[in-house]
């Protein structure tokens, strides 16, 4: 038969038990931003260029039927090079490698930028055949942030290239 | 002493006064901290119960979840929502439980030698348990839901497994549809399965595993976390939206720690503590440690095959093999591996009686660091040298209370590997040898170094047990004593009253007839 020191300290003992797991359920609160952050995340999943050469019909006519394809493609994926401007000034810059061993993947890149709610230049330019100079994707657009908003740039080749949601 | 020979000691010693404290109000065999295992088995089977209801009412869709759990907790308050705290909370007390458990098995030195295959297979059961905590958090897909999804993605993103990055997945609203809640259901299923299998191979070198701590803890424990869900149900965080970070949240602790710590470090940093952990957590066992004492011998010609060897051992050491003489009869098999070196066998076995007269007393199953006839012999010559007016025999278990303090002329102290390798005949031995009175100190309950010891040794003094100590020995002549390391007060003081008791108190039983080995028993 239990003591009445022994119920009330095992009562003790399980209260603090649910209270520490009551407690760590749900607190501290955490801050993940503050209050006047809005988010820009930066993803972009797309396959570089490639250089291509018409074959011409001297070397179509070396080749079996079931294989003269117009055009000579190699394997590999150009690298893509990639900036973000943030209200003139220069906020990411890289260049993206396409994925597989032989180069022949997508390439990707993701990052969040962190910024205050309000009004923001933002400049994404983008080259996917770095054969060529240049950028032959350019996105600018004044916009407009709300605190906690999620701005996506992202890239869709279907949509016309570089665009904002 | 290294640094992490300092560090285990000394997490011991905290860990063990924090028991021995939790004795006073619970007793041993109620102690949820001598029983970690056992809770953590108890607690998953709640999270497993309350899972399955929650499946039930589950509906499927990115709004469907949100507003079918959302319902429970709201409406169904009384039941639902009870369920759902109960989940939640049973889990965390399962994560809680299961680090107290790894560090307490970690500072015991219960991690080497013949254990070594119940901590290795324990290391990955962690990563499923946080696995399967933080996918659970999803499904309900509030806020806190959209922020873990969404820092997991972006920390797995960190490893070069995925060609595109996993966190696109969460990129905006129209990023997912119903079927990913299809996918996450059946891996918040099949995960805890992989659990459960992983628990088994934990527990597979173990024998009569506690696979549920005593009913009173687990009444305790149930009705305390029942009263949590009462007092503070677990709520969801507003839906999620992925077009909105949010900016504050109410984060489980227990299971979704590993987000803030990214947000202050970086994945880089977290990827390498996990793995570095976990690297740690694995060659930890490999570590130079203590050599292993030599392990139980059977001796074909003295085994009769009774099997209580086997019974009692708490490893499963020990299988009962094809006699190799003998056809038709069986004998004791030791697998060295799982041989804890406790000596339990030995105390089992019937051939293991003292009072047998061969000048060499061979058993069936015995010790070489410790024999059953240098026990005997031991005890001979303690006998011996015995006088005074209460000449008392302390077995006393190394692991234990050191009784060393308290050899006196009346008093011979006899140190145990472990208070189970005595037979209890010895206890007879003793008294009919010229002893007015035999202590046996053991671990506190729940406490044994090799989980049985105390336990048998006590149901085989009780007659509920074999070898069985016989009806004829007064009671009154022995004394068991539960003591720690820590308590060597309480031995002198325990001694002290039994010594009073025997001095003063005429005991009533009759004394036992002397029994002298080396002369006739006839004479």
């Amino acid at each position: 038969m239990l003591k009445p020191a022994a119920i009330i300290g095992q009562v003790i003992l399980y209260v603090a038990f649910a209270a520490f797991i009551g407690y760590f359920a749900t607190s501290p609160k955490y801050r993940q931003i503050p209050d006047d952050v809005s988010l820009i995340k930066l993803s972009i999943s797309h396959l570089g260029d490639r250089e291509c050469r018409k074959r011409t019909p001297e070397e179509l006519q070396k080749l079996p039927p079931n294989m003269r394809a117009p055009m000579d493609c190699p394997r590999e994926r150009s690298d893509i090079n990639l900036e973000v401007d943030i209200d003139g000034q220069p906020a990411f810059r890289t260049v993206m490698h396409p994925t597989g061993l032989y180069k022949d993947g997508v390439s990707t890149v993701y990052k969040r930028f962190e910024l205050k709610a309000g009004s923001h230049q933002v400049v994404v330019r983008m080259n996917d055949n770095l054969v060529k100079p240049g950028f032959n994707f350019v996105k600018e657009e004044q916009v407009t942030l709300k605190p906690a908003q999620v701005m996506v740039i992202d890239f869709n080749p279907d949509k016309g290239g570089l665009f904002f949601r | 002493m290294s640094f992490h020979g300092f560090a285990r000691s000394n997490t011991q010693v905290l860990f063990q006064r924090i028991e021995e404290a939790f004795d006073v109000p619970f007793g041993g065999a109620n102690n949820p901290l001598r029983h970690l295992g056992a809770m953590g088995l108890y607690l998953l089977w709640i999270v497993v119960g309350t899972g399955l209801y929650l499946y039930t009412v589950l509906d499927i869709s990115i709004t469907g979840v949100y507003d079918s759990i959302g319902y429970q907790s709201l409406e169904l308050w009384y039941f639902g929502g009870i369920m759902r705290s109960l989940h939640r909370y049973a889990s965390d007390a399962f994560v809680l439980v299961m680090v107290l458990h790894l560090i307490r098995e970690w500072a015991y030195g219960r991690y080497f030698g013949f254990r070594f295959y119940s901590w290795i297979t324990g290391v990955p059961l962690i990563w499923l348990v946080y696995a399967s905590g933080i996918g659970g958090y999803w499904i309900v897909w509030d806020q806190v839901a959209q922020f873990s999804a969404t820092a997991t993605t972006e920390l797995l993103d960190w490893l070069p497994i995925f060609s595109e990055p996993a966190a696109r997945n969460f990129l905006a609203p129209d990023s997912i549809n119903d079927r990913f809640f299809t996918m996450l259901v059946f891996i918040h299923i099949g995960i805890p399965l992989l659990l459960i299998l992983g628990l088994w191979a934990h527990v597979h070198r173990i024998s009569m595993v506690d696979y549920l701590p005593s009913r009173q803890s687990m009444l305790g424990t149930a009705s305390v976390l029942v009263l949590l869900a009462l007092v503070k149900p677990a709520l969801s965080a507003p839906p999620a939206n992925l077009a909105l970070a949010p900016a504050e949240l109410r984060l489980d602790w227990f299971i979704l720690f590993i987000h803030p710590l990214t947000d202050i470090s970086s994945p880089a940093i977290v990827w390498t503590l996990l793995f570095a952990v976990t690297v740690l957590l694995t060659i930890l066992p490999f570590l130079p440690h203590a050599k292993a004492e030599p392990v139980a011998l059977v001796d074909v010609a003295y085994c009769s095959g009774c099997s209580r060897c086997h019974l009692d051992c708490p490893y499963a050491a020990i299988t009962m093999g094809p006699h190799p003489i003998r056809s038709g009869f069986k004998v004791a098999v030791v697998d060295p591996d799982l041989c804890a070196s406790c000596g339990i066998c030995a105390g089992s076995c019937p051939s293991s009686t003292p009072f047998r007269r061969q000048e060499q007393l061979l058993t069936g199953i015995d010790m070489p660091q410790q024999t059953v006839n240098g026990l005997r012999q031991h005890l001979e010559d303690a006998l011996a040298k015995l006088e005074g007016r209460s000449r008392i025999v302390i077995f006393s278990c190394d692991r234990g209370a050191d009784a060393g303090a308290l050899a006196a002329p009346d008093t011979a102290v006899m140190s145990l590997m472990c208070t189970g390798i005595l037979p209890p005949s010895f206890v007879e031995y003793a008294l009919r040898g010229g002893a007015d009175g035999v202590m046996l100190t053991g671990c506190r309950s729940g406490g044994c170094d090799f989980r049985f010891g105390d336990r048998w040794t006590a149901e085989r003094i009780a007659g509920q047990r074999e070898p069985r100590l016989r009806s004829k020995v007064p009671l009154a002549r022995l004394q068991l004593v539960s003591a720690s390391s820590n308590d060597g007060k309480v031995l002198a003081k325990a001694l002290q009253e039994f010594r009073t008791r025997i001095e003063t108190q005429s005991v009533s039983d009759a004394p036992l007839p002397p029994y002298f080995r080396r002369t006739s028993h006839h004479a």
